[in-house]
């Protein structure tokens, strides 16, 4: 793929996030779909290609009516549609598919018509971490980050920082979930889930679904909304379990996606105006901005600490409120592309002045997957 | 053994042995690390192109193509690499805090593990303290386990 020959040209979340008990994970899907596709000024003829995590690619283009010939059910966790994009744009250029329909659709919070979601006891996860009490994401994904902030010198005032930023961003969102105002005291002060991880540090748990649709740049020229091209994407993948991660204060999957989005966009931190890193935990944006390059080693705690990603600072990060205070269905990666794409078209709930182009990092797994994506709302 | 869901709340809940800590079965590839383990015994893999030790078991050598590995009793010394407290642990591993550890071996690998002997109080967790390997039974297989070296 060549930078902006690639277009996004249909976007839209569910109808609400959060509690919707009444609604299935298949429901979350067609819903968002059937949204995407009318922000598009599409229909289900129009599509040709439908990417969704597992069983999901073929039931949500079954239920929606739609015949694909071209299918991804890529899932490697919260960074599937990431990687889902960066297939369709390869799909797209090789002529493989014209314009294809991603899917998000989890029923995070309610289990209604959720997928089971087990630890095999055979599997590396299952004899090597499992017997040792595993409760959750809460207590796996969250075990690197002692070394960081040891090594670092990052304090708990600094990492509870990161979620007081996202708090702020989601005070001025009326579809985030969580909005009362959070300072520093209140987070430090709070029980712990995982020490040294309070709750406010842990993502929300929520219902939701959220799609997008893509073609190419000369189809999208003919439709009604603006285009929000793709210049660059990356993926890679680390370790399957937590416990192996090479190095725990830098994912190396985080560094080599978004070198090679990078790369393929011909761009550098310098040029990008807003960033959108998958938040299942306080950390993460930690890892990210220091292993895509946008602040030195040991500098992002102190970085977050001063404000430079809240409002009016000079990298507006996580602008929806992110994991931590907007929704986290499970697989949040969705999100975070719909409000990167929502701020290139000038319509997010806290909408950043001049926001030209915006970088999408994902996460899947537990530091086992990553994708990049950078997006630009004009051909470079 | 245990089911997780993705919500962290263990789908044992109905279960007659959520009360038990999980009891691995071996798989194919890590047979003599477990049955090593209920020896008391920590094995694990080296490489024979390179020396590289690693975990977890495996059919070939990662770092060599299709490589050959070889066990090997190790010293069963560590350091503590990093941790978490969980303080709302699966119910076998409660009521109290669970300290989810993960732990370098002096030949080089890091595995996950649980700290005993001390108390789960980042006060009495400081990172790269030095440890020694004992086995936990759990029914038919012993796992591995960590305590600090000054507390032994």
């Amino acid at each position: 793929m060549k930078p902006g020959t690639v277009a996004v040209v249909g976007c839209a979340e569910s109808d609400s996030l959060g509690k919707i008990p009444d609604h299935s994970a298949l429901q979350l899907h067609v819903e968002s779909a059937r949204n995407a596709l009318a922000d598009a000024g599409l229909g289900i003829e129009d599509i040709d290609g439908v990417a969704a995590t597992g069983n999901f690619a073929v039931e949500v283009a079954h239920a929606m009516g739609i015949a694909p010939t071209w299918i991804d059910n890529t899932s490697v966790g919260g960074c599937s549609y990431h990687l889902h994009l960066r297939h369709a744009a390869a799909a797209i250029t090789a002529g493989m598919a014209t314009t294809v329909l991603i899917s998000h659709g989890e029923s995070g919070r309610s289990q209604n018509g959720a997928p089971g979601y087990t630890i095999e006891d055979f599997s590396p996860w299952g004899l090597y971490e499992l017997p040792y009490g595993v409760g959750g994401l809460y207590s796996m994904f969250t075990v690197p980050v002692l070394r960081f902030m040891h090594d670092y010198g990052v304090t708990h005032e600094q990492l509870a920082s990161v979620a007081v930023a996202q708090r702020i961003w989601a005070e001025g969102n009326p579809r985030a979930l969580a909005r009362d105002s959070l300072t520093v005291e209140d987070v430090v002060n709070s029980p712990f889930i995982a020490y040294p991880f309070h709750r406010a540090e842990c993502c929300l748990v929520t219902d939701g679904g959220g799609s997008v649709i893509v073609t190419t740049a000369e189809r999208a020229a003919d439709l009604p909304r603006p285009p929000v091209y793709l210049l660059g994407t990356g993926e890679a993948a680390e370790s399957p379990i937590i416990s192996q991660m090479a190095d725990f204060t830098s994912s190396r999957a985080f560094r080599a996606s978004s070198a090679l989005a990078f790369a393929q966009a011909g761009l550098t931190t310098n040029d990008i105006d807003h960033l959108m890193v998958y938040d299942a935990f306080a950390h993460l944006p930690l890892y990210a901005l220091e292993d895509l390059g946008f602040v030195g080693r040991g500098e992002a705690a102190a970085f977050i600490e001063a404000g430079h990603t809240r409002p009016g600072g000079s990298l507006p990060m996580n602008t929806n409120g992110g994991g931590l205070s907007y929704t986290h269905t499970g697989m949040y990666g969705m999100f975070a592309m719909q409000e990167a794409i929502r701020q290139l078209r000038g319509e997010a709930a806290v909408q950043v002045p001049d926001v030209h182009t915006s970088f999408v990092q994902g996460v899947g797994g537990m530091f086992m997957a990553a994708a990049s994506l950078i997006f630009a709302n004009a051909q470079p | 053994m245990p089911k997780v869901t993705a919500l962290g709340r263990p789908a044992a809940e109905v279960q007659d042995d959520r009360l038990a800590k999980p009891s691995p079965k071996p798989s194919a590839e890590s047979v003599p690390f477990w049955a090593a383990a209920n020896r008391g015994e920590l094995m694990i893999q080296r490489c024979v192109t390179t020396g590289r030790f690693f975990f977890y078991p495996r059919t070939y050598s990662p770092f060599v193509t299709g490589g050959a590995t070889e066990w090997v009793t190790v010293s069963g010394r560590a350091t503590l690499y990093s941790y978490i407290i969980d303080f709302r642990p699966p119910p076998a591993f409660g009521p109290g805090p669970n300290v989810i550890a993960v732990v370098e071996l002096a030949e080089g690998p890091r595995m996950m593990t649980n700290l005993v002997g001390v108390e789960p109080d980042p006060e009495q967790l400081p990172l790269d303290m030095a440890l020694m390997v004992e086995f936990e039974p759990r029914g038919e297989q012993a796992v591995p386990v960590f305590r600090p070296v000054a507390a032994q």
